[in-house]
């Protein structure tokens, strides 16, 4: 066995996955917050604008439970193994921080998907019939991947106090979900919204769920899919490299 | 044969402080090496370093024959850490540690499935091992952090202070288990401000005061080489003046504790001399003379104080 072998690395990144996953995700809180929190915005929502059509509706139901679960942990572990001391004895394991990093997001993407799934069975509940299943399920996994990047990304600055992280990342998170066409469609926006909405992945899935609830989609169905793939790569390329550089400072 | 760590040079800042100065030394394969020093004098900084938890400003640390900056993996690969705050997950049992420890380092299931029970039963820890770590007391935890650390078979410990603070039950079973890992062929490398550990389990001792090594030798050598000061203890079986016995050849200092009197001096044979003429002088028989083995302590004190003044 070679310890640095790509595969060898995959393999212990999989093993925190499981870690996070067992430790950090199946806690009562955690999944109440990841289930009801999009479940009351979208109800929220749903008082506010009866004239919106049901589909426009679930489609940013499913956009904001992806985004907000797969990004509701991962900024905290860094903060909270830091302070556990339990990042040490990660970091004098013989795993890569990208292992490391991998592993984070591999939990964070799991979690993602298995709450918005809900989300579109809820959806479905209502009486919506899903147009397109694959591309719906390829959009959940290659948003989920993104997202989860992001979640990591708002995890650089190395604190070790969990609630500074999440508060600075609630800051980044909401107003990310007011430009992406979740509660006005694309089509109603001034210029200047729609400038800010390209700049933010979050709209390219949401499209995407639309089209597969709807038929109909702003952008082309590959352009979304290209545009999300080019985010994930760069966010993780970024957030693997940033972490390299900050880990010694959390310890 | 390869030393097992090799340190050039090693330095590290944290803002202000220089809490690593400059320090080379060796640690060879198949040793129990004690790394000695006060609170704050660099120990845990140093080991962190060497187990690439934080980077060195300055400085190489080749640890089993890699470059702990630019082979880390493979250098952790093949040592275990046992470092100075427990920091196993509390939210697991000690067996979902133990299995998450085995994939950590590559280890086949099965492997980690026997390893794991071998030590944990070795470390009467076996009957708790589906308990969630949190309910661990700090004997229990340390001797989990140890379990996790050997799981693997390293062929070099580190442990930082692995006993301090512990009951007398966990430190005899953890020193007891580090002699027998040194007879297999383990190299240990122990930090501890604890001299008596030191000097019981280590063949040889580095003294580190204030970031830099003041001494490195076997603990014995340490001992003699550093004692100037010998410590005698006579007693008669009469009174004799004490200034008058204060006064003769080569005595430093005399002072009196019950019947005995204490005395110190840097040149030992003149002193026994002249208090068997001074007993015969004064027609009072010696009962009792003791010269003071010389203690790691005294050796370490000295060390980490007298470069102070
Ligand atoms: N993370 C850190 N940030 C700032 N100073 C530190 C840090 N870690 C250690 N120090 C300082 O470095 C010195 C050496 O500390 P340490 O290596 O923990 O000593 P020891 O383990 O021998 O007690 C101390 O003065 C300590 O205050
Ligand atoms: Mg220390």
């Amino acid at each position: 066995m070679n310890p640095t072998a790509f595969s060898e690395q995959m393999r212990r990144a999989w093993a925190v996955a499981k870690k996070d996953i067992r430790i950090y995700y199946f806690k009562g809180p955690v999944l109440i917050f990841g289930i009801f929190m999009p479940v009351f915005l979208f109800l929220a929502f749903l008082m506010g604008s009866r004239q919106l059509p049901l589909a426009f509706l679930v489609s940013g139901l499913v956009g904001m439970a992806l985004f907000f679960t797969a990004t509701a942990v991962s900024p905290a572990i860094f903060p909270w193994e830091g302070q556990a001391k339990t990042l040490e004895r990660l970091a004098s394991c013989p795993i890569t921080v990208e292992a490391i990093i991998f592993g984070d997001m591999i939990a964070s993407t799991l979690f993602g998907i298995g709450i918005t799934l809900i989300t579109v069975l809820i959806g479905l509940g209502l009486g919506l019939s899903l147009l397109h299943a694959i591309t719906l399920l390829g959009g959940i996994v290659l948003a989920a991947c993104c997202f989860s990047a992001i979640g990591m990304l708002l995890a650089v600055p190395p604190t070790n106090v969990p609630s500074n992280i999440m508060m600075l990342s609630s800051l980044i998170k909401f107003p990310l979900v007011f430009i992406s066409g979740i509660f006005i469609p694309l089509q109603q926006m001034p210029p200047w919204g729609l400038a800010l909405a390209v700049c933010s992945p979050l709209t390219y899935f949401t499209d995407i769920v639309r089209y597969s609830f709807t038929g109909a989609s702003y952008f082309p169905i590959p352009g979304d899919i290209a545009a999300l793939g080019v985010f994930t790569a760069l966010f993780t390329a970024g957030t693997m490299y940033l972490h390299k550089r900050t880990m010694p400072k959390r310890m | 044969m390869p030393d097992a760590i090799d340190v050039t040079n090693l330095t590290k800042i944290f803002g202000t402080t220089i809490a690593v100065d400059h320090i080379s030394f060796s640690v060879r394969e198949g040793e129990i090496f004690g790394f000695l020093g006060p609170n704050g004098a660099g120990k845990t900084t140093t080991t962190r370093m060497l187990t690439g938890v934080i980077p060195p400003n300055e400085g190489t640390a080749r640890v089993l024959g890699y470059d702990i900056r630019k082979s880390p993996v493979l250098a952790k690969q093949g040592f275990g850490v046992v470092p100075e705050t427990s920091n196993a997950y509390t939210d697991l049992t000690a067996w979902q540690n133990l299995m998450l420890m085995g994939e950590l380092y590559g280890l086949p299931r099965s492997r980690s499935v026997d390893r794991a029970s071998e030590l944990l039963r070795a470390l009467g820890l076996l009957e708790r091992k589906d308990q969630k770590v949190q309910a661990y007391s700090k004997g229990m935890k340390q001797r989990l952090i140890l379990v996790m650390a050997l799981l693997h078979e390293p062929s070099l410990l580190f442990l930082d202070e692995p006993t301090s603070g512990l009951d007398v039950q966990s430190t005899q079973m953890i020193l007891a288990l580090l002699r027998d890992l040194n007879l297999q062929g383990t190299t240990i490398f122990l930090t501890t401000h604890n001299m008596e550990e030191a000097n019981r389990l280590c063949h040889r001792v580095g003294i580190i005061r204030a970031g830099k090594i003041a001494a490195i030798d076997a603990p014995e050598k340490l001992k003699t080489a550093l004692d100037r000061v010998h410590t005698i203890e006579v007693s008669y079986d009469r009174e004799v003046p004490g200034d008058a016995l204060s006064r003769l050849e080569g005595v430093t200092s005399a002072n009196r504790t019950g019947d005995k009197w204490q005395i110190t001096t840097e040149n030992r044979d003149t002193v026994i001399r002249s208090l068997v003429d001074f007993g015969r002088q004064h027609g009072a028989a010696i009962v009792t003379l003791n010269t003071i083995a010389p203690s790691l302590d005294d050796a370490f004190l000295r060390l980490t104080q007298e470069e102070a003044l």
